[in-house]
């Protein structure tokens, strides 16, 4: 498969020729930012502008961009275009006070659906390609993000949205399904029902399925990738920023490629908001560099991962992002000790004998902090007797012990039994009043 | 040689109805049931008059096992379970469960979970003890 034919020409742009581009783009992105009554102000308050740009290291001149700028700035503060120019809003789901709107111009969705075509055509799409869309459409970036770029590949696309399972395997089986683009405790969930339908996922069309909107672990891309027979690509990609196709993986499947040439990345570290050596984690910042409606300048995405600091063997120069750990939002406190949600993760899918799902919850026993564990215990790892089961449980229990420092309370129970998620997956759930 | 069902099951109120349900409407006969549960999780095990049917019917309403056992038919007097052990003893048979019940006045069964169940069923034949199947619990 000619996987790496380029899709465009800055696809395989050299290191040299994607600073420059950087550069050059950087200054009109500063220009253009300037013109909202946000960084208007801001700007003029610190004496900034685009001629404060003589290097690309001199973007850590300009302030960070928090989400509360787009809180505070709801919903035009930070439009850099007249009003008419607008052409699509997305939007978060928060409530009022907490909600964040996102502006684009007929020139923003296009270039967002190159950008996107480029990363679904890196990963082997093609016109013939029949791409059954599962993510929600609507105001919800996910949906629509890739309808464009596939439509753009000139893919048979199905605009299927989430949920409603037992027709996702029917879609897949009748119009001969190639590619999905998937939450990943979806496509884990979706299993469920082809196994139920009796349909064996191995046996479907499918060859690669897309992935993003939540943090997971590579032991859960490696069940995936089994059980539905295809490769399983990472996408990455907030609302802020466009949405899907910030970054995305290329074949080799070793971290996701940020599109330089749309975007400054940095990564900071989220206390002191100072750059962080590659290969260290810390926070994505990310500044837009075409985008018209509403340019971000240092936004702080609230991820964390690290910049990959070897080249890629696919000879793509685009910097790559290792696998998103989570968010610093997402991160919770037990007994003193920070925990992710994909460490937990990690540990669960690596064990054969856990199913397909699991849910931290966390309350109060007394003043102290319980972490219980509920994993779901798949039907072969039960051999017959509560002793074994006991074991199995003590064995989750100090492998999760090893991994966050805190020894969970471990609950099995039955297979299938915790709520399957057509959604972001709640993996944890934290009943402390706070 | 017997087939024992051993199911897992969330200790929740409902749960055990749901079993018993299954095996009503498939029309299996419990011979013999125990649960042992542990905090938030239990195992039931049956013994059932078909357990093939049972297997199947439950097979849709949890995660089932079967496991193999011995069922030994004995007096029911004084000495009697030990005479039986006295014979695994000998024969350096463990044993790793066991649970037992009257049939009548003058019977009892014991159920007997052994790592072989074959070598073990053939030292208590030897010993001309009755081991049966599952059509062998009735009143004698």
């Amino acid at each position: 498969m000619g996987n790496d034919a380029p899709y465009d020409e800055m696809e395989f742009a050299t290191a040299e020729a994607l600073r420059s581009t950087q550069l050059e783009r950087l200054r009109w992105s500063i220009a253009q930012a300037a013109r909202s009554p946000h960084y208007g102000k801001v700007f003029a308050e610190q004496g900034l502008g685009p001629e404060s740009l003589r290097t690309l290291d001199d973007v850590r001149r300009f302030p960070l961009t928090e989400k509360q700028a787009l809180r505070d700035s709801y919903p035009f503060g930070l439009l850099a275009v007249p009003k008419e120019e607008v052409v699509r809003l997305h939007h978060s789901s928060g409530t009022t006070g907490m909600a964040t709107a996102v502006l684009h111009t007929a020139g923003d969705i296009k270039r967002w659906a190159d950008l996107v075509a480029r990363c679904l055509h890196m990963v082997g799409m093609r016109k013939g390609d029949v791409f059954q869309n599962m993510m929600t459409y609507g105001l919800f970036t996910g949906g629509l993000g890739l309808h464009y770029g596939a439509e753009k590949l000139g893919a048979f696309v199905i605009p299927m949205g989430a949920g409603n399972s037992r027709r996702q395997i029917e879609f897949m089986r009748i119009f001969g399904t190639t590619a999905i683009h998937i939450i990943p405790s979806y496509a884990m969930a979706l299993l469920g029902t082809s196994e139920e339908m009796g349909v064996d996922p191995r046996d479907l069309s499918l060859r690669f399925a897309v992935g993003g909107a939540e943090p997971y672990s590579e032991e859960v891309r490696a069940r995936l990738q089994e059980a539905w027979g295809i490769s399983f690509y990472n996408c990455y990609g907030l609302s802020e920023m466009c949405g899907p196709g910030v970054a995305f993986e290329c074949p080799v499947q070793q971290g996701l490629h940020l599109w330089e040439d749309a975007y400054v990345g940095e990564v900071v570290d989220p206390e002191s908001g100072e750059p962080v050596a590659d290969g260290e984690q810390g926070e994505l910042v990310l500044t837009s560099l075409t985008r018209e409606a509403m340019p971000l300048i240092r936004y702080r995405t609230r991820d964390l991962t690290s910049m990959v600091p070897e080249p890629c063997p696919c000879g793509r120069a685009h910097r790559r992002l290792a696998r998103i750990r989570g968010r610093t939002d997402d991160m919770f406190i037990v007994r003193g000790v920070n925990i992710f949600p994909i460490q937990i993760e990690q540990v669960l899918m690596s064990l054969p004998q856990v199913g397909r799902n699991y849910v931290a919850v966390i309350d109060r026993e007394g003043y102290a902090d319980r972490l219980t564990v509920q994993v779901e215990l798949t039907a072969e790892a039960f051999l017959g007797d509560l002793e074994q089961l006991h074991s199995l449980r003590e064995r989750i229990a100090n492998a999760l012990r090893q991994e966050i420092l805190v020894r969970p309370r471990v609950e099995l129970v039955e297979p299938g039994s915790i709520p399957r998620q057509e959604g972001k997956a709640v993996r944890v759930i934290d009943k402390r009043e706070s | 040689m017997i087939e024992q069902l051993a199911v897992f099951s969330e200790n929740k109120p409902g749960k055990l109805e749901r079993i018993t349900a299954a095996l009503a409407e498939a029309g299996v006969n419990i011979r013999a049931m125990h649960v042992a549960s542990l905090g938030e999780m239990g195992v039931v095990k049956m013994v059932v008059d078909r357990p093939e049917e049972a297997y199947e019917a439950l097979r849709g309403h949890g995660t089932v096992r079967k496991i193999p056992a011995l069922a030994v038919r004995v007096p029911d007097r004084p000495g009697a379970l030990h005479d039986v052990t006295a014979v695994l003893s000998a024969g350096a048979v463990n044993i790793e469960n066991a649970s037992g019940f009257p049939v009548s006045d003058r019977e009892a069964i014991l159920i007997l979970e052994v790592a072989d169940v074959e070598a073990a069923e053939k030292l208590l034949q030897e010993a001309e003890f009755h081991v049966v199947d599952e059509g062998g619990f009735g009143r004698g």
